[in-house]
């Protein structure tokens, strides 16, 4: 490590330092890293915005609200037990967010094969996890007559924002896994060690960039955690 | 001074990741049996908070590595986020006056 890391101010002194010098506000993070906060920063806003319109939607409604515990039920060994797939489905995404993290130690300490299987696992992770919200649409669809407008378990706005807000997720988790498979082969080819350009941006990258891949998988897991609160438990 | 840009390559034990894995189960866990033991009221509520709050912020500050960060992106970024409780505040007020006024119009003006 060079000596000028080490000579910055920490803590409060350390920040008035940071955005009051010259060049670079942010001290020791990347630029690729800054600009993913700041895309995850405005993501938040927007997850923000569904989750509060769902709760002006709830307070605001004279009917009463379907019941998530029962709509989201699942039946198995002959008793019905609630929410049973949306805790599964809590269950994987935080498990794939473990092994991204890992992913992260493995890449920085340029252990490539095993970042790339832990990666990969990680895909997978997701994988499983659009696939069972696949399945619970098509169940709440066809056999349970959700629609966005309407549905027979109680105020009409529940199945719109169901559909927009676990959409919307799982959007975000369709393209992550997207990007997990790319750079999992990027780093099993040995990409980030040989500097080979990138095919759609031509420049060289690092192990900086499973990092970065790394803040957008754990994102999409912290949006689960308030979408598990509030639509499910809530 | 452009290498006081330089990331540190400092990686931490793969224990922590595990410890960490572990407690976000253990609250998922503890969440949903706030929903299968049928807990109900402000007691609910709090227990749906407590445990959310405590997976985010175990998420941001060890597998986002938040706490290893400087403080000038910390602040950056963290900050703007009370502007959503004050929205939360906003639309609170807003959604029960719309409440008030359809109770008001489709209850008892009918």
């Amino acid at each position: 490590m060079d000596h000028v890391t080490d000579k910055l101010p920490k803590g409060f002194s350390g920040l008035t330092h940071d955005l009051g010098s010259d060049q670079t506000a942010f001290k020791k993070v990347p630029w690729g890293k800054a600009m993913m906060w700041i895309f995850l920063l405005s993501d938040t806003f927007i997850f923000s915005c569904f989750l509060i319109s769902l709760m002006t939607a709830r307070v605001s409604t004279t009917v009463e609200w379907p019941n998530a515990s029962e709509v989201f039920g699942l039946h198995v060994f002959g008793t019905e037990v609630p929410l049973l797939l949306i805790a599964i489905m809590t269950f994987v995404l935080i498990t794939s967010s473990g092994t991204m993290a890992i992913a992260v130690k493995f890449g920085y300490e340029k252990k490539r094969k095993l970042c790339a299987w832990f990666l990969l696992l990680t895909a997978l992770g997701g994988l499983t996890f659009v696939g069972m919200q696949a399945f619970e649409w098509t169940k709440l669809i066809f056999h349970e007559g959700i629609r966005p407008w309407n549905n027979p378990f109680g105020a009409a706005q529940f199945g719109s924002f169901f559909f927009m807000v676990t959409g919307f997720h799982g959007t975000h988790v369709s393209i992550g896994v997207i990007f997990l498979f790319i750079m999992a082969r990027k780093t099993w080819r040995g990409d980030f060690d040989t500097g080979r350009r990138g095919f759609f941006t031509s420049m060289k990258s690092n192990y900086e960039a499973i990092e970065i891949m790394g803040l957008y998988w754990h994102f999409v897991d912290l949006v689960w955690v308030f979408i598990f609160a509030f639509f499910y438990l809530w | 001074m452009a290498q006081e840009n330089r990331q540190e390559v400092t990686t931490h034990k793969i224990g922590i990741y595990l410890w960490i894995w572990g407690l976000l189960f253990v609250f998922s866990f503890f969440s949903y049996m706030v929903d299968y033991l049928n807990f109900e009221g402000l007691l609910r509520w709090i227990l749906i908070l407590a445990f959310m709050l405590s997976k985010v912020a175990l998420i941001m500050a060890i597998f986002m590595h938040l706490y290893w960060e400087r403080w000038a992106i910390v602040n950056v970024l963290l900050w703007p986020m009370s502007f959503i409780l004050v929205f939360i505040g906003i639309m609170v007020a807003e959604s029960e006056y719309t409440f008030f006024t359809r109770l008001f119009y489709f209850v008892a003006g009918s």
